[in-house]
């Protein structure tokens, strides 16, 4: 399947993917002499779940991490909304509207759950801070507006009963659905996700691959997620990307990927002889 | 009631009143401490400092004016004007608050990443620095600092409880400044934590006290809450700097009063406001009563070392404090 970056299709199970939202051009990150991602191109469509697939030491979380604004690429061009990036720090990434979580969850462990989801939505306050200092009549309403979008969030993940619970006591499945829910509340163009899955039991697992689904589905949110559990990203995925030692060695509809000689070999090792 | 009691009650009553003081300088220590994990050395020094500018301001005094005679051979020392103590009190916040961009855009912003013991090493040197600055801007004499708080003993208070003792008994003596400064620490510790609370910006700055990276992937920006949490640090200093220097005169020995805060934070925890308050009011009442009760025993003068001996106690038996959080590393 060739499209061009403004074409739509619709899938099987009748979703609209978009035009190109995000477009990554010869990417290179190195870390002195350690070549992370080795010039590596590929795009995310409007309304796609992408995954970002390979094996350990591969480079995904590198590359997400090029996508939040916490590396920056010594090549290579990011593209967002058909406008080239320039060099961002993550919160001003943040405020784009790109919102991510963490391979070995980054919470707010002294907060509650509530507090934790409504950090989400900071970018989007908009009363200065004398205003919130004397609790000015704009500061309350934004903050009971911002609150009742957190509560729709927290209901959508089912997490109502832990909401005034502080994230450090909870176990870490939840914790990664607090997690989730932070990203969510950000109303995310883009939602990066890195592993969400790691570390879960099966039901957990289904669980989590439900939300995302969800996600996707009711809110249109585009996401790019990595994860290692195959069976879960060839279900969840609509395109997959491969990379293998800071390379892309794939590209393409789950069932193409998993095809590809280069990705079998990546993933079952080659005999060399 | 027996005269004695009554005494130590009066004691009792003087030590909470001057742990507040104690507490106004630790609170700027835990404030930092918790938003950055950075064990702020020069909190008694921007107290001194804010002190200093303070005064410079109220009197209209030239800064630097020994440099720029000395430089240019004049004789400046006064704008001649004096500027009336509430606006030389905003004035003062505002050049606390410039301090607080300064440290993060010279400071700061270089050492991002740094093992914290650089961090500390290098608010050592700006303790000094700050010492040599304020020095070279507004001299190195004793000044009074009067912005119009009541001083003295409070009056009625005695005359109404003088009835409490017999005829050697003439009630209980407090400083109404000590009055004053415990007001203003309620004050000032019940807005901030209504502003951590319940703001945005607390909230944000809640959280880069947690977790840095999650704070930057919600869209925090972590100068801005360095700036913002230095800013708070320096008007917590100016207004301890206000009281002590009301109190004893603004001389640079008030920077060692930084001193008497680490035991109120090794009593309090370092992560912990309440702790702060309720450590310095501990230390304070604790230092005032062991001086009257022990101190006739082992010839006086034990509130020079009181603190610091409860606080190696302290340390031995509970190293997080009363407050702070306990560390806990899984294996």
């Amino acid at each position: 399947m060739s499209l061009d970056t403004t074409d739509s299709y619709v899938t099987e199970d009748g979703r609209t993917i978009g035009g190109v939202v995000m477009e990554m051009k010869n990417i290179t990150l190195r870390f002195g002499g350690v070549v992370a991602i080795k010039d590596i191109s590929f795009d995310i469509r409007e309304g796609e779940i992408r995954a970002i697939i390979g094996p350990n030491g591969a480079g995904k979380s590198s590359m997400l991490n090029v996508i939040s604004g916490f590396y920056h690429p010594q090549e290579g061009e990011v593209w967002f909304h058909g406008r080239k990036r320039p060099s961002m720090k993550p919160y001003q990434v943040a405020a784009q509207g790109i919102a991510r979580t963490f391979q070995n969850i980054a919470l707010f462990d002294g907060m509650s759950v509530l507090d934790n989801i409504m950090t989400g939505r900071l970018t989007m306050m908009k009363s200065n801070m004398l205003q919130q200092a004397i609790w000015f009549g704009r500061a309350e309403r934004e903050e009971n507006q911002h609150r009742e979008q957190v509560e729709k969030v927290i209901d959508f993940l089912e997490i109502q009963a832990i909401r005034k619970t502080p994230v450090g006591r909870l176990p870490y499945g939840l914790k990664k659905r607090v997690e989730l829910a932070r990203a969510l509340a950000a109303e995310p163009k883009l939602l990066l996700l890195d592993e969400p899955m790691a570390g879960m039991n099966v039901e957990e697992k289904e669980d989590m691959s439900r939300f995302i689904l969800d996600v996707n589905d009711e809110f249109g949110t585009t996401i790019a997620l990595i994860e290692h559990d195959m069976g879960v990203v060839m279900d969840l995925s609509d395109r997959v990307v491969v990379m293998d030692y800071g390379k892309k060695i794939g590209d393409g509809t789950p069932d193409e990927v998993r095809n590809n000689q280069d990705v079998i070999d990546a993933y079952l090792g080659v005999a060399h002889d | 009631m027996p005269d004695q009691l009554l005494y130590a009650l009066e004691v009792t009553l003087n030590g909470l009143m001057a742990g507040v003081l104690y507490s106004l300088v630790a609170l700027g220590f835990v404030l930092i401490f918790k938003a950055s994990g950075i064990f702020n050395y020069a909190q008694g020094v921007m107290a001194l400092f804010a002190a200093l500018t303070l005064v410079g301001i109220q009197e209209g005094q030239v800064p630097f004016s020994h440099l720029i005679n000395a430089i240019f051979g004049t004789e400046i020392h006064h704008f001649g004007w004096t500027v009336p103590a509430i606006l030389a009190i905003m004035l003062t916040a505002a050049v606390m608050v410039v301090f607080a961009w300064a440290v993060e855009r010279f400071v700061l912003k270089h050492l991002v990443n740094q093992p914290d013991i650089i961090l500390f090493m290098a608010t050592i040197g700006l303790a000094y620095f700050m010492e040599g600055v304020g020095d070279l801007m507004w001299g190195a004499d004793i000044k009074k600092l009067d912005v119009g708080l009541p001083q003295g003993g409070s009056i009625w208070l005695e005359e109404n409880t003088a009835w409490l003792g017999g005829d050697g008994f003439y009630g209980f003596f407090i400083d109404r400044l000590d009055i004053v400064a415990t007001v203003v620490a309620a004050i000032l510790v019940i807005s901030l934590t209504l502003f951590s609370q319940y703001s945005k910006q607390g909230r944000a700055l809640r959280a880069v006290a947690d977790d840095h990276q999650a704070a930057l992937s919600v869209g925090i920006s972590l100068r801005f809450i360095w700036v913002l949490v230095w800013s708070i640090a320096g008007f917590v200093a100016l207004v301890a700097g206000i009281m002590w220097g009301t109190k004893s005169g603004v001389q640079f020995s008030l920077s060692l009063i930084a001193l008497k805060a680490l035991p109120v934070l090794m009593l309090g925890g370092f992560t912990s406001i309440p702790g702060a308050i309720v450590g310095g009011l501990i230390i304070g009442v604790g230092e005032k009563l062991f001086e009257f009760f022990i101190g006739p025993m082992v010839g006086g003068a034990t509130e020079n070392w009181f603190a610091y001996v409860l606080a190696l106690l302290f340390l031995v038996f509970r190293p997080q404090g009363l407050f702070g959080e306990k560390i806990i590393e899984r294996v």
